[in-house]
């Protein structure tokens, strides 16, 4: 059997020929990003801004106005209601109450009460309140959550490579993640809790190409060391390009079974981790390698202490 | 590494065939489970409350509240305390700005005061902070000042018990899998799964419950009592219906601590719900002495500081029982007794987090996800197959090995499966074959560059391992943190990311090196497809 083989053998590529142009791209979409959240900002949910959001499928179609009417008479605050397509399944959401934290809870109560007494028949499927303080916390514990993620892995990374590998895979980290953060911003897809699972899931992916990457550059650094750098990185890069298809492809593959098949609750978190792998993918090759040039990542930054300064003795060969 | 010694290859099967066992009770149902023998495992994967439809409510403790209880039982123990003989006479005891002073009529007793009432205070922990400060002021005022330290224990051991009250409530019986967690210093955290209307669930926990029975004040003007004022002794409270107040004796006659137990019953003439209980035997007594003692006059029956009704005493309670009415429905008379005899909450607590799911939309959510999460390892082995051959046969193999093991553990470990775990396991299953593929794609440069089979798969093995443990534990630096920090839905995800990671590994690397490994051996390949 004739196996598949995405890459060809002994690709040449010359990656870094590009990475000006690359770097300029990126930053440019970098910025756009991020404007993009700042003046559109992004579309919270009630995880993070507090609030209750309840969703009901009605026996019959209902007008939107009657039931906003009759939400609006409950005097819990100005509805907001959504509709899925079908007029006969709707989301209601209403902000947070100041004030009493328990107030959320009580109001999904009443506009329960509400919809289960004017429309016989209606199933409310799932209702969520969320006060204003625990939004707070909830908000504050997953920015730091995917900040530490960012910080703990860089740190690792310094460690095991050298202080310009930690660097690349910490601006790599930050342009996929603000990438992503573009994409709700544009999109203003919901980002509850469930998104930043996804966000650190894109930063263990995108470190995770990052690495292997790194590793055989660290490989080929103490391989060759007369070679110079750029051609370095391009040999690296071709060199662990097949895998980089194959493991990106499949994971694509997986996630992309999982928005077509899977069910409607996760289509922002997978789309989201679907996004981040394919940016990851991109800017572990044209951020995350040529960014070692501009670090100054040269052939004997991986030399070992006595070959460094074979005077010293007692070295154990760790790098420092 | 193609002679693996013997210990290796069992300790690897060993730790599959465990791995597989744990996780075979998950593709039964409960109740067939239940019947195996006792030696065969039966854990089995939980659901998630997003999967399995139920509430989730998050409840907080009203500090303030519980500062003030504990102020008031303060200045209970200190009266009771000075009062003991030899007495010492103080008055304008009273609790203001958080905290309690009080006066004493003769000076000189001020030393014996503050002896007296510092017996009252205790140490905290090893530091033996005390849970009070008593101090002195003007020569003749005592006061005492909660610390800081004595409040957080106050409201840990308060926690504690709470959890214990909100656990008996929501399940009396003990058969419900429900969770009832503490969070943080003063959370609870309650799930029920199956439940999807909250609302019960908030009244049966929002009733701090506190029974207590006190002789109406017949003294009382009713007119003053309108504006809500009461004669010496006495306090206003308000009737439970709305209808008005009541003035009432400060003392309690008897209170919800002396119940044994609690019970919806039915009234006997008018067929009303009400609720029988039976008190134990010190309430017993109380509670006979009081209606003897006080025939013909009304009886004020409080919860939590409103007034339920107010029966007068006809003849005198001796049997230790009594019914409380008041216009109750089945299912609030219901609620109160089962409050009733899980005994009363130590502090008030808040939702202030509530999150329900519907049974029918979480199975409709697993079904779904699993359908998805087949189709996506389909079709990543299929993928694999095309690509490596024989080697992605072997890839695949370890897969399905990984996808047993995640299922085992999280068996084992009893953490539940959530929607955004189903999309970790997912993530997992894409990025476990991560590791086969630098393997076999290092074997395939290898030969490229004219090495030999054996020598080839050696060095790929051998050549990849670096790369797959610093691309791996920069993941599991991601997974712990987002477990720690993570709350619900991120946790969840976490759990399974993380569990996936290290059974990945393993597979992918232990596992299918052995059945390359075994292969080689026992066929010594010419050459090599891959």
């Amino acid at each position: 059997m004739k196996l598949l083989k995405l890459v060809p053998d002994n690709t040449n590529i010359d990656f870094m020929r590009v990475r000006n142009i690359a770097l300029v791209l990126s930053i440019l979409v970098t910025i756009a990003s991020l404007s993009l959240v700042a003046v559109k900002g992004l579309n919270l949910g009630i995880d993070f801004v507090g609030g209750q959001v309840v969703r009901a499928t009605f026996a019959q179609p209902v007008n939107i106005e009657d039931l906003r009417g009759r939400i609006n008479a409950l005097e819990v605050g100005e509805a907001s209601i959504q509709d899925f397509g079908d007029s006969r399944t709707y989301q209601v959401r209403l902000p947070s109450p100041p004030g009493d934290p328990a107030a959320s809870a009580r109001i999904i109560g009443q506009v329960r009460g509400t919809l289960e007494k004017n429309y016989p028949g209606v199933k409310v499927g799932a209702g969520e309140a969320v006060s204003g303080k625990v939004s707070g916390e909830l908000a504050r514990d997953g920015l730091l959550a995917i900040s530490l993620a960012m910080l703990g892995i860089a740190i690792y990374i310094w460690f095991r490579f050298e202080w310009q590998f930690g660097v690349g895979a910490l601006v790599t980290l930050f342009h996929d993640v603000s990438m992503v953060l573009g994409f709700f911003a544009l999109t203003q897809l919901q980002v509850d809790l469930n998104i930043v699972a996804a966000f650190l899931a894109i930063v263990g992916y995108s470190l995770n190409d990052t690495v292997v990457i790194y590793d055989r550059i660290r490989e080929n650094l103490r391989k060759y060391r007369k070679m110079q750098m750029l051609q370095m990185l391009n040999l690296s890069l071709n060199e662990t390009l097949s895998r980089t298809i194959v493991t990106s492809g499949s994971i694509m593959l997986a996630l992309a079974m999982l928005l077509i098949f899977g069910p409607d609750v996760i289509f922002g978190l997978t789309i989201a981790i679907l996004l981040g792998t394919f940016v990851g993918t991109y800017s572990s090759i044209y951020i995350s390698a040529p960014i070692l040039v501009w670090l100054g990542v040269r052939p004997d930054s991986f030399l070992k202490a006595e070959d460094k300064a074979p005077a010293v003795a007692g070295g154990d060969g760790a790098v420092v | 590494m193609f002679d693996p010694p013997k210990w290796k290859i069992w300790t690897i099967f060993l730790a599959i065939a465990l791995g597989v066992a744990f996780a075979i009770p998950s593709f039964f149902p409960r109740s067939e489970v239940a019947t195996w023998p006792k030696f065969a495992p039966r854990t089995q994967i939980a659901y998630g409350l997003d999967l399995a439809g139920g509430s989730q409510l998050l409840l907080e403790a009203d500090l303030a509240d519980a500062t003030r209880q504990r102020l008031a039982a303060m200045e209970d123990s200190v009266s009771q305390e000075l009062r003991r003989e030899p007495r010492i006479q103080a008055g304008d005891i009273s609790v203001a700005n958080g905290q309690l002073s009080f006066m004493l009529r003769d000076p000189t007793q001020l030393d014996a005061a503050v002896e007296r009432v510092r017996t009252l205070t205790q140490g905290v922990g090893l530091t033996g902070t005390r849970t009070w400060n008593v101090s002195t002021q003007d020569g003749n005022r005592v006061i005492m000042v909660p610390t800081p330290e004595g409040n957080a224990q106050a409201v840990k051991e308060a926690m504690t018990v709470a959890r214990d009250v909100v656990r008996r409530r929501i399940d009396p019986s003990g058969t419900r899998e429900v969770t009832v967690i503490n969070q943080g210093s003063n959370r609870i955290l309650v799930q029920v799964p199956g439940i999807d209307d909250p609302e019960a669930l908030k009244r049966l926990i929002g009733q701090t419950a506190r029974l207590e029975f006190k002789l109406v004040d017949q003294r009382a003007d009713p007119a003053q009592v309108a504006q809500g004022r009461a004669p010496a002794g006495s306090q206003v409270l308000p009737m439970a219906d709305g209808q008005g107040n009541i003035a009432v004796q400060r003392r309690v006659m008897v209170s919800g601590e002396q119940i044994a137990s609690a019970q919806q019953t039915f009234d006997q003439q008018t067929g009303a719900p009400n609720i029988t209980i039976r008190f134990d035997s010190a309430g017993a007594k109380r509670f006979g002495r009081t209606t003897t003692e006080n025939v013909g006059k009304p009886f004020a029956i409080i919860l939590d500081n409103k007034v339920l009704s107010a029966p007068n005493i006809n003849e005198p309670i001796l049997g230790g029982t009594a019914t409380i009415s008041g216009g109750f429905t089945v299912e609030t008379a219901n609620e109160l007794a089962i409050s009733l005899s899980s005994g009363k909450l130590p502090v008030k607590l808040d939702p202030i987090e509530e999150r329900t799911v519907s049974p029918d939309l979480g199975k409709d959510s697993i079904q779904s996800g699993l359908i998805a999460s087949a189709i996506a390892i389909f079709a990543v082995m299929f993928f694999m197959v095309i690509t490596y051959g024989r080697f992605g046969w072997y890839a695949n193999l370890g897969l399905v090995i990984n996808a047993l093991l995640i299922l085992g553990i999280m068996g084992i470990f009893g953490s539940a499966l959530t929607l955004p775990g189903i999309a970790g396991f997912v993530l997992t299953i894409g990025a476990a074959v991560d590791a086969n593929v630098l393997i076999n794609e290092r074997i395939r440069e290898e030969q490229r560059r004219g090495r030999k089979i054996l020598d080839a798969i050696e060095t790929g093995y051998k050549e990849a391992s670096t790369a797959i443990f610093d691309a791996n534990i920069t993941n599991v630096i991601a997974a712990a943190l987002m477990w720690y920090f993570g709350s619900g839905p991120v946790r969840g995800f976490a759990i399974v990311l993380l569990i996936g990671i290290v059974t990945s590994v393993f597979t992918a690397v232990n596992f299918t090196r052995l059945l390359v490994a075994l292969w080689v051996r026992k066929n010594r390949p010419r050459e090599l497809h891959i």
